[in-house]
């Protein structure tokens, strides 16, 4: 169980030179270092020979070449030029002279220990695709956007849930009773002191005292590493019920499915890491400065435009952090005597933009374009409060794809709605951009929408891309007015240097600029596992939330004790995954959340489902009764377009049945049934 | 026949009903004493009946009213109407001219940040806009760290600190800070800026008081907005109106059930650039029982021997202080924000504090940067004292010397904020945009000169706002900031060169109309 123990960086002493280590000192993978590792090797309290650093270089700087080309080509099979190996595998290896004349030698020589430990480093940021058939583009398939069905379990664990939530208050109060008699110290932090009030209050702190506490050890666990497709867990244990830990000093290698890395960005080596290295050599980690005095650079000028022409804007501005980015915008955007229209389930950075703008706020039901058509009607009719005076105008603010439900907005409904109503139109990208699309430039795309008719597109580079911040695209005189009047731009730190390569150089993957066909292969591998995925878990008999496209894939677990239970036995397995519970979803609906990612493959999508078939039947969570999907196979001879007549035919109209097929099944069946419309 | 029929079915729906009423249990107890309650006390029934109506309708209206007094009923004709004649204003205003020009004069920086910059128009100048304080930002040591870093952990950590983003860089960040400012615990924030808008919320709620110094910067202004609880200001800096306030709060709440206190001020001001008297503050708080929330985003890694902020400057130990915030963006030369405080403090902003749970966490290494950086400040203090030289340098050549600004930044504060004197801005009586277009003036010909300073911007003001904005209103100044990456020489000269260039506009005839006495 124990793993690899990481490098860590701050192991060293900081004060004198940093000792690196040795695998790092020597590294020709990045010739270009050396010049800082003589710098660093003159501080260094224990310079190695040169004789023998120069003979190791030699031989690594072979092995690099390699391994530089198999960075380049992650699935060697895809792009029809990379079957030219020698040549491109030189003129994209950025070595030195070192390896010129071995070439032939080294790329078919069987891999040494240190390099098929480099290439499962590599594997285990970004799996290598096993096999062409795994693709799928992401795109709507035209007509409107079909509300997902929303399975319901049967009343039985409804009733199960409540009772739950009952007995867990119940005794959380018991348990407070008997506590605050007898153990007053550990309420101490909850009453008033010393004439001080408490500084939470009791009533807000019984749900994190008495039931978050409980699962706290499923929240919030330390990683280290890169959180690429597997993420290196920092075990720990607790021996106080979760109130504190100890850490083992063993680390658990799990397969990754909570990260938002939904392209697979997240790597440390690569040409974006190379490029951000790069990046660092030259300008340093930090801009040191707001943008509106002395933080605006060509880098970060340069990002905004590509941005800008990615998202498919005239202009774009970007932030250090996603979530100002929403909380700075709204004031900068609307104001008293506008009004503010929110999805009920946007976020909350949403949210505290909204509040802090000043202008009025009301929210429409989740998705519910009828429910929203009500509200502008009456808004629009009735005027602002009290005055009836007419809004000065409406802004409706929607996620491209909701992080906890995995459903995508309607965009054809909104514009629909947008040509009659004639408000303003704000699409928070966060988590749609990069991982919709056929080109991956988030709802727009996906939908074949121009992104002239959104006003506003947002979005964040924390997920996606790999780096941080956000960033918002608009047409000029508004990005230019906004750069006046944005708080984060006059007052906030700018992006660093490194990040912004990171976004640049991701950006460039994507549009095919770095390594013809990897960002494709990426946009396509995302869709395809997001599909496979769903449909797996759906014909397992798991009720999943969301839009078929989505890589976000919630499914349902209803009782708040297999929250928990869910999440140590996908730890056994070695999978980690995110649970959410009341209050971030209603209280009923508590789910374990996959975020699917293009590092994955298809064999790791299959690790999950037979994870998920065991777990499953264990804690009983099949509750699927196959009226969101998860059919069975339609007879030979009758596709899908004769299914009504077929059903008509044979008396079956109305009939479903649960779906709950056998593991080997969904695996056999999965990657051709993908490809079609999911069912 | 349709009335018999609906009979039929009126009567067979009523025995229904009541034979499933009869089976549930404890009803044949209800009817039994709604009969007996009836024949006893008619009166009573009925009170009782209008109680159940009432209940269930109080549970069934929404949870507050949707539709105040004066809703007006429409038909579907006149809403129609009324949408087809609204029309919305443009999304956002156009921009200002003094923004515009603004906008174009934005200076371009052309590959690295440092003490000598190079600007888009091909001129390398002398930069003294940074917070780039002890030129971290060129130091090879950390930048070798950095890239480390970058190979073990990848840039961004893609994902909330709750949800698998939390390093283990990240906590050894938290401890380095913690055990450096001497607090039980920190948490590290992903933005600097961001930080104090969100610790506030987090512990102030409806109800509770907070006393704030009427000259706090933006970020925190936000954090007071948003939260909702009672603002009282006092005079900015100014301790027995401080005292003041404070005693009437509690005589105010005397009475009332025990809330929560915080009085909330800044270590350095951003907008003055002065410093506060903490032990002072730390008594009051005490005296009057109130916790203290202290903005060190500006003090931070510039007060104090080893620059370890206010409370090392003015011995205070850092427990005195309930939530202290700082920035690793600033002089530290890396990337986020903290609070530090006890265990109970940092253990409830991560689960309350919105920028840290509904956000990402910060990259990796920009930790691992914010470590090796205090490290070296604790290190190796004297680039502190030569940061302070520098800065007296600097002053030496502006505050005393010209005749039209003076600085309000405390005497440790590399930033150094000139406002117009008092007499130049009452002889010539300038209003605050005036002032801001004369300072800008002399951005404009400080950097005409090869050297490169800002103003301190005004705080944008909300769509809709009518820009009353009421209370405190902060002096336009220039903002000069002093490095070590400079030379005591190169500063001297760069200072020569803004003393002369705000004399040069300041008594320029023509090129500013407001340059002269508005009087005609
Ligand atoms: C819809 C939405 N907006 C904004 C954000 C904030 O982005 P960041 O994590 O970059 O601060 C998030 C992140 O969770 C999000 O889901």
């Amino acid at each position: 169980m124990p793993q690899r123990l990481p490098r860590n960086p701050f192991a060293s002493s900081t004060t004198s030179a940093v000792a690196i280590p040795p695998t790092d000192k020597v590294s020709p993978r990045r010739p270009s270092t050396s010049k800082g590792n003589r710098l660093t090797q003159f501080f260094s309290s224990s310079p190695k020979s040169k004789e023998q650093q120069s003979a190791q270089e030699a031989l690594l700087a072979a092995v690099a070449a390699q391994q530089q080309y198999l960075l380049n080509n992650p699935s060697p099979q895809i792009s029809a030029p990379s079957l030219s190996l020698p040549t491109i595998s030189l003129s994209t290896a950025k070595a030195g002279e070192a390896n010129m004349d071995e070439p032939p030698t080294t790329l078919f020589q069987p891999p040494s220990f240190a390099e098929a430990k480099r290439q499962a480093r590599i594997d285990a940021q970004f799996g290598p695709l096993g096999s062409q058939s795994h693709r799928y583009v992401s795109k709507h398939m035209g007509g409107a956007l079909s509300k997902p069905v929303i399975d319901e379990p049967p009343y039985y664990y409804v009733l199960t849930t409540y009772i739950s939530y009952l007995i867990l208050i119940i005794f959380g109060h018991v348990r407070d009773f008997f506590g605050k008699r007898f153990r007053p110290d550990h309420y101490r932090h909850l009453k008033a002191a010393n004439g001080y009030a408490a500084l939470n209050s009791d009533f807000d702190n019984f749900y994190v005292r008495r039931l978050k506490l409980r699962i706290d050890d499923c929240f919030a666990r330390p990683i280290t590493g890169v959180p690429g497709r597997y993420v290196s867990l920092i075990d720990r244990k607790t021996d106080d019920f979760n109130k504190n830990y100890q850490f083992t000093g063993t680390y658990t290698e799990t397969l990754n499915m909570s990260s938002y890395n939904y392209l697979g960005f997240a790597q440390s080596e690569g040409p974006c890491a190379d490029a951000v290295e790069e990046t660092i050599k030259k300008y340093g980690i930090s801009a040191t400065s707001p943008r509106a005095d002395a933080g605006t650079s060509d880098l970060v000028l340069e990002v905004e435009e590509r941005i800008a022409k990615f998202v498919g804007k005239p202009a774009a501005m970007v932030f250090s952090m996603g979530f100002s980015t929403n909380a700075t915008s709204f004031p900068a955007l609307v104001g008293k005597g506008d009004l503010i229209i929110s999805d009920e389930l946007n976020h909350a950075s949403i949210r505290i933009g909204a509040r802090l703008s000043g202008a009025m706020i009301t929210s429409f039901k989740h998705n519910d374009m009828e429910d929203l058509e009500r509200i502008l009607r009456e808004n629009i009719s009735q005027g602002q409060p009290r005055t009836h005076r007419p809004w000065k105008k409406i802004l409706v603010v929607v996620e491209g794809l909701y992080s906890m439900e995995g459903t995508m907005c309607d965009l054809p409904g909104l514009l629909e709605l947008k040509k009659r109503y004639k408000y303003n139109l704000f699409v928070d990208e966060a988590h749609s951009i990069g991982a919709l699309g056929p080109r991956g430039r988030g709802v727009c795309d996906y939908f074949g929408i121009d992104p002239a008719e959104v006003d506003i597109l947002m979005g964040t580079l924390t997920k996606s891309f790999g780096a941080n911040g956000g960033y918002v695209a608009a047409e000029k005189h508004i990005i230019d007015k906004l750069r006046s009047t944005n708080a984060a731009t006059i007052y906030g730190e700018s992006p660093t240097p490194p990040v912004l390569m990171q976004i640049l150089s991701a950006l460039k993957i994507i549009q095919g600029e770095i390594n013809p066909g990897q960002g494709e292969e990426r946009l396509q591998r995302i869709a395809f596992n997001s599909r496979y995925l769903r449909l797996g878990l759906k014909r397992l008999g798991f009720i999943v939330y969301g839009h078929d496209d989505s890589p976000i894939i919630p499914i349902v677990l209803y009782n708040p004790a297999k929250m928990p239970a869910f999440s140590h036995e996908m730890l056994r397995r070695k999978i980690s995954v995110v649970i959410v519970g009341y209050p971030a979803t209603p209280l009923i609906s508590s789910r374990a959340r996959f975020c699917v990612s293009a590092a994955h493959n298809k064999d790791d999508m299959d690790r999950l489902l037979a994870a998920c078939d065991e777990i499953g039947n264990v804690l009983q969570l099949k509750f699927s009764t196959g009226v969101a999907g998860g059919a069975e196979h339609l007879p030979d001879g009758v596709t899908p377009e004769m299914e009504d007549e077929w059903r008509k035919a044979n008396g079956l109209q109305g009939v479903v049945q649960a779906p709950r097929w056998t593991l080997r099944e969904v695996i056999a069946n999965g990657v051709q049934d993908v490809k079609q419309p999911l069912r | 026949m349709e009335f018999h029929d609906a009979q039929k079915f009126v009567a067979r729906s009523i025995d229904e009903i009541t034979n499933r009423f009869q089976k549930v249990p404890g009803s044949a107890m209800l009817i039994r004493y709604i009969q007996s309650s009836y024949q006893d006390d008619p009166v009573r029934s009925a009170i009782e009946l209008i109680l159940v109506i009432f209940f269930i309708r109080y549970l069934l209206a929404p949870s507050y009213a949707t539709h105040t007094g004066n809703f007006v009923t429409l038909t579907e004709e006149e809403i129609d109407d009324l949408v087809d004649e609204w029309t919305p204003e443009p999304l956002v205003a156009p921009q200002t001219a003094f923004e515009k020009e603004e906008a174009e004069k934005l200076p371009v920086i052309v590959g690295p940040s440092g003490p000598k910059t190079r600007l888009s128009n091909g001129r390398t100048v002398t930069n003294l806009a940074s917070y780039n304080f002890y030129n971290f930002v060129g130091n090879e040591q950390v930048k070798e760290k950095a890239i480390q870093t970058l190979r073990t952990y990848g840039v961004g950590p893609c994902g909330p600190p709750q949800f698998y983003g939390t390093q283990d860089v990240h906590m050894k960040t938290e401890a380095d800070i913690a055990s450096c400012l001497g607090t039980e615990g920190c948490i590290v924030y992903a933005q600097a800026f961001s930080t104090i808008s969100s610790v506030i919320p987090a512990f102030c709620k409806r109800g509770d008081v907070i006393v704030a110094d009427r000259a706090v910067n933006y970020a925190i202004r936000k954090g007071l907005q948003i939260c909702r609880s009672t603002i009282r200001y006092y005079e900015h800096n100014d301790m027995e109106d401080l005292e003041r306030v404070l005693q009437k709060v509690v005589k105010d709440q005397a009475k009332k059930p025990l809330t929560r206190r915080f009085i909330v001020t800044e270590g350095l001001f951003e907008t003055v650039g002065d410093c506060v008297d903490l032990p002072k503050l730390v008594e009051l708080k005490q005296r009057y029982k109130f916790r203290l929330m202290l903005d060190e985003t500006w003090s931070f890694g510039v007060l104090g021997r080893t620059g370890r902020g206010l409370t090392e400057a003015q011995n205070v130990d850092a427990s005195q202080v309930d939530m202290l915030v700082g920035s690793l963006a600033g002089p530290l030369c890396a990337g986020g924000g903290f609070c530090a405080g006890s265990v109970d403090v940092v253990a409830h902003q991560r689960i309350t504090a919105a920028s840290y749970t509904y956000s990402a966490a910060l990259p990796a290494m920009l930790a691992t940067t914010a470590s090796e950086t205090l490290n070296m400040l604790q290190s190796n203090p004297e680039v502190l004292v030569q940061c302070r030289d520098n800065i007296k340098a600097m002053r030496a050549q502006l505050d005393p010397r010209s005749d039209w600004v003076r600085c309000t930044s405390a005497i440790d504060n590399p930033v150094m904020l000139l406002v117009l004197k008092p007499d130049v801005v009452n002889s010539r009586r300038l209003s605050i945009m005036e002032q801001e277009r004369l300072l800008q003036e002399c951005v404009d010909e400080t950097l005409a000169n090869g050297v490169l300073i800002t103003r301190l911007k005004s705080m944008p003001v909300a769509p809709g706002a009518n820009g009353k904005d009421v209370g405190w209103k902060l002096q336009p100044a220039l903002k000069v900031c002093v490095t070590t990456g400079l030379s005591k020489k190169e500063i001297e000269k760069a200072g020569i060169t803004i003393r002369h260039a705000i004399t040069k506009v300041l008594t320029r005839k023509t090129s500013s109309k407001l340059g002269l006495p508005s009087v005609g």
